[in-house]
């Protein structure tokens, strides 16, 4: 079972079809299932892009004149919803983590295969029946935080098969976090350290610590609401004695975590590409990896920070102020090493670096705002207005997204053996650089001059700074195009890649591009030092 | 070697100078109506200035590294196999904690200012009955808080408005009066879902939830009119849900006050 | 497909990945069952906070009864032992005694279980009527899917012990360790709620 032994997988695997087809059949394969999982993704990015547009166009004018009052709300609702748990969440972990962490370690699949595509094949139906719930009474539109009483009273059934997909999207996460835990512990090639180990795998061992730790609450949770709002008991609801805070408590502390399942990948994904387009070992392996743990540490004991308003007492407040500002330590710790990374490199500027550094400028921005937010009086004036929402899509997009295409660029040729086109890559930057900071960057003042977020209707005053806002999101869905030509044509059409264009010297370019089906053809090569560049080792080679 | 350092040194102070010079130049906030606001904007412009640094030097060191750095393209190679440096990671960790842990304690002596330390439970004269709890909220500390003219409106907030129940005066209204630089206390209800008491100008939100009586008091400086806005997602309305609060002359608010006044009743 | 051949050798020389083969199964149950523990621990905190800050309404019922909850403390402790035993039994190749400890374990189960639905139908409050009774529905009724899953489980792994043709052995004990491992776990949080539901 573990390494592709079992001899009922091999003949599983010969039946498989090839090509193509593979991508959409029933697979066991680490590598198919984590394309699959970025396709998927992918798609729901679409998704969750095309309702952000239907916002924006809302948005574009003071009143409420392109959709009703309560579609506006189901659809920031999905939007918010599909883009955590249907884009971010299962690209960054599942679909890189299934790729490259069996690489990594050293085996030749995931520790526990079947569950692995279990947990795949729990996304799609969940995520199709969240959008098809629109389409029954209206989907949920209590917000992605679905806060009671608010999705107690809104139409049932939509707020049900809310929970109900989110319920199985938390299932199918953490079967993937129990997966990762045990494969990177477990399954390392005998030989192989800890401390030798890639940063994308202490990434994800933080990351999968986290989802294994907050999202059996939410589960739970969500499991409280259901009852509240199907069998009439009172968890959440004050008219029968209930507390509405307790559940705000309960969510955060998943969600706050969340975000960091949403970003720790990635600080993991840029900590592989930056050295290879830089030629530089990465610097301060050993603080990155204390700091990545600290990050989990940390992140656990902050969610309070998203109730500041909600009748905290005092010292509750205080704490999770100082608690939540000192994450930008171990945060800045890792930034400062990646500038340090590229510092005195032989830099190529190509798509994947130019995402990558976009995402450290973006991201110091989201998280300078975070640490505003952070404090107690100065959350009170911003918080549920448009600054939270420039913060965290400086964080989620200007970060995250921004990664995922990074790392589609950078492995590319992994994945499919062919070059894509560089320059559409760096036009795809281009446009989606500037269109996202035309459209969040002027969201930090509207919030701040009284623009609260989650409404269809503002202010005439706001129009102007909203029009840009909206030009913005018009750009950065025109910056797709660029992208889906270039990922199609390239993977027909594109120049022969080699087996590792990069000449990196991660485990998973030492094998053929694209790797055969155990991974290697022989024995899986022993990487101990998997940022060994730099001058003395170029000139041994 | 003195050059490189003179540029360093250079450059940090350009930094700093722009940094300051945005801070203290270019306002992002509205204007500033009550005792809070000021002191929001005091710590709001330190955390603009602490953020610019960071944020500016940070941008320019990646796009510096980026053209200094670039592989030309008769270069071959690797670059310096550097794998870290303790002093300077001990740097870059020391320095964030300092700043951080200065801003905490920073904002801890604002929100102190703000009255949001303050024990809701005691200091509150609208708590006739002293079973009912309080849960939450901002109580403000100010100079003229003996002030018997102390005025208690009680909110209630449902889908999808507010009112104002002015108990002394024996009614209700829909927008809520105030008396210029007089200290108003505001017991806040929710009848059905959680709303939120947003005023902008004055740099204070409390969530209204349901099932919690929740105190929030404030001071306003200046006559004006302002926006109340509901800042929590209540429904299809929510972005409707809106009231406004007039800020007047003691006069002007006595002379409001006793045209609605209601004669007392008697039950 | 020589490629797979030639991994079927090097698995075959690599003797000290197929050991650890066992060993990480348990590994990914036990994390299972530490997200699972997470749960309760959300229950948990629920029940304390509403414990805390929520005080109920005039006249609202939550005596509880402790006869039948202790009894059925004491049902899962013993069941815990007979587990063991069947584990033990097992590795001695008796696999007879081992299928009779089980189904022991499994009776004293399905005891539990019983005696939770007569406790039920014999409180004073129903799942709507106070808070307090929803949470403590939701908290039992939530462990007491867990204790029908385990029996369940426990009656499969009791089918597949038998001599002839049953999968479970000396030499497959997995599934009868990572039953028992569950089982304990379960009985574990049955004593945290006991102490917490009932005694607190
Ligand atoms: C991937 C997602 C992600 C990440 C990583 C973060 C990171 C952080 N977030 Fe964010 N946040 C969200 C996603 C994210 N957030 C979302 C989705 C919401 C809204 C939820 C909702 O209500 O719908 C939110 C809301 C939110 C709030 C609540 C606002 C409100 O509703 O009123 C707060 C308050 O404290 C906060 C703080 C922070 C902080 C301090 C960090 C820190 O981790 C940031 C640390 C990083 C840095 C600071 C930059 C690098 C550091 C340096 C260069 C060192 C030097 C810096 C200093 C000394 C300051 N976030
Ligand atoms: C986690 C990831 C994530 C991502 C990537 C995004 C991406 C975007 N978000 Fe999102 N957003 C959230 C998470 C995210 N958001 C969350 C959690 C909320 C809070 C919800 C809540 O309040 O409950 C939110 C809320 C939110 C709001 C506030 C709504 C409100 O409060 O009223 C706004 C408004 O501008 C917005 C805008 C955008 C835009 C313009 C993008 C853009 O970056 C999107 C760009 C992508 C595209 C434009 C896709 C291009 C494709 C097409 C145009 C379609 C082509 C179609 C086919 C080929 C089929 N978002
Ligand atoms: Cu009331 Cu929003
Ligand atoms: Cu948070």
């Amino acid at each position: 079972m573990t390494i592709s032994i079992d001899p009922q997988k091999t003949n599983n695997e010969s039946l498989q079809p090839k090509g193509w087809l593979r991508y959409f059949s029933f697979s066991l394969d680490h590598k198919v299932i984590g394309i699959q999982y970025l396709v998927c993704g992918f798609l729901f990015y679409l998704i969750g892009g095309t309702l952000a547009s239907a916002i924006r166009i809302e948005l574009a004018s003071p009143m409420s004149d392109f959709m009703p009052r309560d579609v506006y709300n189901q659809v920031l609702t999905l939007h918010g919803t599909i883009m955590i748990f249907l884009w971010i969440v299962p690209v960054v972990n599942g679909a890189f983590g299934n790729y490259l962490i069996p690489f990594y370690v050293g085996a030749r699949d995931m520790a526990f295969p079947r569950l692995n595509a279990v947990a795949f094949w729990l996304i799609p139906p969940s995520g199709l029946m969240l959008v098809a719930s629109y389409f029954v009474e209206g989907a949920a539109q209590a917000g992605w935080t679905a806060y009671p009483p608010l999705s107690i009273t809104t139409p049932q059934s939509g707020q049900i098969i809310w929970i109900l997909s989110v319920l199985l999207l938390g299932g199918s996460s953490i079967f993937g976090g129990i997966n990762f835990i045990a494969t990177i512990i477990k399954l390392r090639r005998p030989g192989l350290k800890l401390m030798q180990l890639p940063m994308y795998c202490w990434a994800m061992l933080g990351t999968s610590l986290l989802v294994v730790l907050s999202t059996p609450v939410l589960a739970g949770t969500l499991i409280l609401l259901s009852f509240d709002i199907i069998a009439n008991t009172g968890f959440f609801n004050p008219v029968l004695g209930g507390n509405v805070v307790v559940y705000q408590h309960l969510f955060w502390f998943y969600s706050h975590p969340a975000v960091y399942i949403m970003v720790l990948p990635a600080f993991g994904l840029v900590s592989e590409i930056l050295p290879v387009h830089a030629r530089k070992p990465l610097f301060g392996y050993t603080t990155m990896v204390f700091s990545i743990m600290g990050i989990v540490v940390l992140g656990l004991v902050v969610w309070a920070h998203h109730m500041f308003t909600s009748g905290t007492p005092p010292w509750m407040r205080l704490f999770f102020t100082i608690a939540t500002a000192f994450i930008a330590v171990p945060t800045g710790i890792k930034f400062f090493n990646w500038v340090a990374t590229l510092w005195g490199g032989k830099i190529s500027i190509n798509s994947a670096m130019l995402f990558s550094c976009g995402f450290i400028i973006n991201f110091v921005f989201g998280g300078i705002t975070g640490v505003a937010l952070a404090q107690v009086p100065f959350d009170i004036h911003v918080h549920d207005t448009y600054f939270v929402v420039a913060h965290f899509h400086y964080i989620v997009y200007g970060g995250t997204v921004f990664i995922i295409f990074s790392s589609i660029y950078h492995w590319f040729p992994k994945v499919t053996g062919k070059m894509f086109n560089e320059k559409l890559g760096i036009l795809h930057f281009i446009i989606t650089f500037i269109g996202f900071n035309l459209c969040f960057a002027p969201q930090h003042w509207l919030g701040l001059n009284g623009m609260p977020r989650r409404v269809a209707e503002y202010d005439p005053q706001f129009q102007f700074v909203n029009q840009i806002s909206s030009l913005g999101a018009l750009l950065m869905a025109i910056s797709t195009i660029p992208f889906l030509i270039n990922v199609f044509v390239s993977v027909r059409n594109g120049k022969d890649a080699g087996d590792n264009p990069w000449n990196a010297l991660t485990p998973e370019w030492l094998t053929s591009s694209p790797p055969p089906v155990e991974n290697w053809e022989g024995e899986a090569p022993l990487v101990q030092e998997p940022y060994g560049y730099g001058e003395e080792i170029s000139e041994q080679k | 070697m003195l050059n490189k350092y003179f540029y360093l040194i250079l450059i940090i102070s350009l930094v700093f100078a722009i940094s300051f010079w945005i801070g203290f130049n270019v306002n992002l906030l509205p204007a500033e109506a009550s005792i809070n606001a000021p002191i929001y904007d005091e710590l709001f412009k330190i955390l603009f200035i602490i953020g610019l640094i960071i944020f500016i030097g940070m941008t320019i060191a990646v796009i510096y590294s980026l053209f200094k750095f670039r592989k030309r393209n008769d270069q071959i190679g690797d670059g310096i196999a550097l794998e870290g440096n303790l002093s300077l990671e001990i740097v870059w960790t020391i320095i964030p904690s300092i700043i951080v842990l200065l801003i905490g304690l920073y904002s801890y002596n604002i929100y102190d200012r703000m009255g949001g330390m303050k024990d809701l439970n005691h200091n509150h004269e609208m708590m006739s009955s002293n079973t009912e709890k309080i849960w939450a909220g901002i109580s403000q500390t100010s100079d003229n808080e003996i002030a018997i003219n102390n005025l208690s409106i009680e909110v209630s907030a449902m889908q999808f408005a507010f009112l104002f129940n002015y108990p002394k005066g024996n009614f209700i209204s829909g927008e809520l009066h105030v008396p210029v630089d007089q200290k108003v206390s505001m017991k806040m209800e929710s009848k059905d879902v959680i709303h939120a008491f947003w005023v902008p100008e004055f740099r204070i939100k409390q969530d209204i939830i349901p099932g919690q009586p929740t105190i929030l008091n404030f001071t306003p400086t200046k006559v004006g009119k302002y926006p109340i806005i509901c800042a929590e997602l209540c429904g299809p309305y929510h972005g409707g849900m809106r009231a406004s609060i007039i800020v007047e002359e003691e006069s002007d608010y006595n002379e409001w006050f006793n045209k609605n006044k209601k004669p007392e009743v008697n039950l | 497909m020589t490629t797979l051949d030639s991994s079927n050798e090097i698995q075959k020389n690599n003797s000290e990945v197929d050991e650890s083969h066992e060993d990480f199964r348990m590994f990914g149950l036990i994390t299972f069952l530490i997200a699972d523990g997470m749960t309760f621990a959300g229950f948990f905190a629920a029940y304390l906070t509403y414990k805390a800050v929520n005080p109920l309404p005039d006249g609202a019922i939550y005596e509880l009864e402790l006869p039948i909850p202790t009894l059925n403390t004491i049902l899962l402790l013993v069941s815990s032992a007979t587990f063991h035993k069947a584990g033990k039994a097992l590795l001695k190749d008796k696999n007879s005694d081992s299928q009779k400890w089980l189904c022991f374990t499994a009776f004293l189960g399905i005891i539990f279980l019983i005696c939770q639905l007569f406790e039920y139908f014999h409180l004073p409050f129903g799942l709507t009527d106070n808070l307090f009774a929803s949470t403590f529905y939701a908290l039992t009724g939530f462990h007491g899917l867990h204790v029908t899953l385990g029996t369940l489980m426990i009656l499969i792994i009791a089918w597949q012990s038998r001599i002839d043709g049953g999968r479970l052995s000396s030499q497959n004990m997995f599934p009868l360790e990572a039953v028992e491992l569950y089982w304990h776990f379960v009985d574990g949080i049955w004593v945290i709620l006991f102490i917490i539901l009932y005694l607190l």
